[in-house]
């Protein structure tokens, strides 16, 4: 039973991680129908800019581990946002109006090129975080033993999801992605400026994404370029499992994804760990396509 | 007029490449032999991506089943690789009807995301060595050669002729289809599939055999893959394979057979020759695919829109 809990918050912390990146695929998908392959690249890319600026010391060696830790996280968000806006630009705005293919491959291309770029500039063998940056502590929770770091990481991932749910429910700006995912031309005719809310979830959706790179490099101490690949594609199962375009899905589904992957490790099969996510994605695909939260929707003719 | 020039210029394509073998050492000649291996397979996907629009990731999941089905059947009971070429190319004809079955009412992304999902499902299989059949992440080795009437092809210049007389069947059957009644709908189904369904195309099923097509292709190349290498492991069917292949339809002009070849010798020639720039071709690469995006999303040689002559109708013919 222990063991089973154990394995519970094992699950939801790499859940909260997935959650967050799923959320920056969902905000896309969401506003322009489109899936961003080279998301999981901007989150690789905020892990290794964490690395490099952690490994100066200067954040943590003024402001203590916890705020340290805070501020760079916020550093790292407001770098890879930035990232993510260019290549809204670049890539995706010139595409919007073409068939869905050029999109597709168009953010394929975008994929290529960020992790070929992260591979150039970091190398491509694995990186090592600075250690000792948190203090590896356990804590004592009824009886079970959680590594603070874990707990840390569910609690950053949980509030980072709250405050994106406040400001897309209750803030005039976050009505206007509501309103741009539902009908672009509607939300046009209404004042709002489509472009500038396609830029804005540019901006949170990778901000979010590096928000995670960071807490995958403190959590598991190492990185590697191709690793956007992997997360990325779970996250992107975790979109699909709470229904794609829907907010809440994805945080429901990196949540119920982190879960399962860890329950299927611990008492299924290690090796066919990876599958399991697949799998639940190609059954979630052929009996419920919309996902556990999304709305059926017909089909435009 | 335009038709002579056509011809012309296939043939003289045609006699270019088969006279690469009199001056190209074999370093170049293995290049250009993977090249005709990616342009089948690409003609392949072509069927799918091409010709139906459909948009699918998960090639390489038929590519491995016909090269661990040529590779498991030839090592356990000897049985010559070539008589296999069938065999490669219906085992992964059958699996894609598996597969293909329950999702081919999926649209656009979704169907994207379950093809990704199927290939990387077969990797995953393979690495954990299911029915203890696939040798694991080691693979499988000690593949035989093709065998014609007791001649061995087994250099390079020797599997030039082998897999490029291979595609140039494949370039003639595919270009007799192309004005068939059957390649017609899977046109009108990319185009407006609504209206397809209307018009009395019967989409799902069209769909289904656009699959078991491109896949029973897909088998046969992975089956002369397997007796080229020898060696065949899960790695080399993972999922950047398909992305590939999809790039080498999209780029050359999915649904033309000339753009999809053109499309191999750019995205499987190129690389080679920047060999020198080896770190940086991948970023070039990416950065390539989205400007051609940008600026010329039809691909560089798009097909040629279709023409019928109406105006020789007369009242009564039989138009189809």
């Amino acid at each position: 039973m222990e063991f089973f809990f154990e394995q519970l918050i094992n699950g939801l912390a790499v859940g909260g991680i997935y959650a967050l990146i799923a959320l920056g695929y969902t905000m896309v998908y969401g506003v322009m129908r489109l899936i961003n392959f080279a998301h999981g690249d901007l989150f690789t890319i905020g892990s290794y800019l964490g690395m490099t600026i952690l490994a100066t010391y200067a954040v943590t060696a003024y402001l203590g581990p916890f705020v340290g830790v805070l501020v760079l996280i916020v550093m790292v968000m407001a770098l890879v946002g930035i990232i993510g806006v260019i290549l809204e630009r670049v890539a995706y705005r010139p595409v919007r109006q073409a068939d869905r293919l050029s999109a597709v491959v168009s953010a394929l291309g975008a994929s290529i090129f960020f992790s070929n770029l992260v591979m150039l500039i970091w190398g491509p063998r694995f990186r090592v975080y600075p250690e000792d940056i948190l203090p590896r502590i356990t804590l004592n929770i009824l009886g079970l033993d959680v590594p603070l770091l874990r707990i840390l990481v569910l609690v950053t991932s949980l509030i980072l999801m709250g405050i994106l749910y406040f400001f897309v429910q209750k803030t005039r700006t976050g009505t206007a992605i509501r309103a741009v995912a539902i009908d672009h031309g509607a939300a046009r005719l209404m004042g709002i400026n489509v472009n500038r809310i396609i830029s804005m979830v540019f901006l949170i959706g990778p901000a979010l994404g590096g928000a995670a790179g960071v807490m995958v490099g403190l959590y598991y101490g190492q990185v590697n370029f191709t690793m956007g690949w992997s997360y990325g594609l779970k996250a992107f199962i975790a979109a699909v499992l709470g229904g794609i375009g829907n907010i809440p899905g994805a945080m429901l589904g990196g949540l119920l994804l982190g879960v399962i992957e860890a329950m299927g490790a611990a008492f299924i099969s290690t090796a066919w760990k990876d599958g399991i996510a697949f799998i639940i994605l190609i059954l979630i695909l052929i009996f419920r396509p919309t996902g556990l939260l999304g709305e059926r929707v017909a089909d435009k003719v | 007029m335009l038709k002579h020039k056509n011809t012309l210029l296939v043939l003289a394509f045609t006699v270019a490449i088969f006279s690469c073998p009199f001056f190209l050492n074999p370093y170049w000649i293995d290049v250009i032999n993977n090249i005709g291996l990616y342009a089948i397979l690409a003609l392949s996907l072509n069927f799918i991506v091409g010709y139906t629009g459909l948009f699918h990731m998960g090639h390489a999941a038929f590519f491995a089943v016909g090269a661990y089905t040529a590779a498991v059947l030839n090592t356990s009971y000897s049985i010559p690789i070539l008589l296999l070429l069938p065999v490669s190319g219906a085992a992964a004809a059958l699996f894609a009807y598996l597969v293909a079955r329950p999702i081919i009412h999926l649209r656009g992304d979704y169907l994207l995301i379950v093809t990704i999902a199927i290939v990387e499902v077969v990797r995953i299989a393979l690495v954990n060595n299911v029915f203890g059949l696939t040798g694991g992440s080691n693979g499988i080795f000690g593949i035989s050669r093709p065998e014609f009437f007791g001649f061995s092809i087994r250099r390079p210049h020797e599997f030039f002729y082998y897999i490029w007389s291979f595609l140039a069947i494949s370039v003639f059957l595919f270009h007799m289809l192309e004005k068939s009644r059957f390649v017609r709908a899977l046109n009108y189904i990319k185009n407006d599939e609504v209206a397809a369904e209307g018009s009395g195309v019967d989409v799902a099923y069209y769909k289904l055999i656009a699959f078991v097509l491109g896949a029973f292709w897909a088998g046969m190349v992975g089956n002369i893959y397997a007796s080229k290498m020898t060696l065949i492991s899960p790695e080399s069917f993972n999922f950047w394979e398909s992305v590939i292949l999809f790039v080498i339809v999209i780029l050359g002009g999915s649904g033309s057979i000339r753009g999809v070849i053109l499309g191999a010798f750019l995205i499987v020639g190129l690389p080679e020759i920047f060999r020198q720039f080896a770190g940086a071709r991948m970023l070039i690469f990416g950065a390539a695919m989205v400007a051609m995006m940008v600026f010329r999303p039809q691909g560089f040689l798009p097909p040629v829109p279709r023409k019928y002559a109406t105006h020789k109708i007369k009242p009564g013919d039989e138009t189809l």
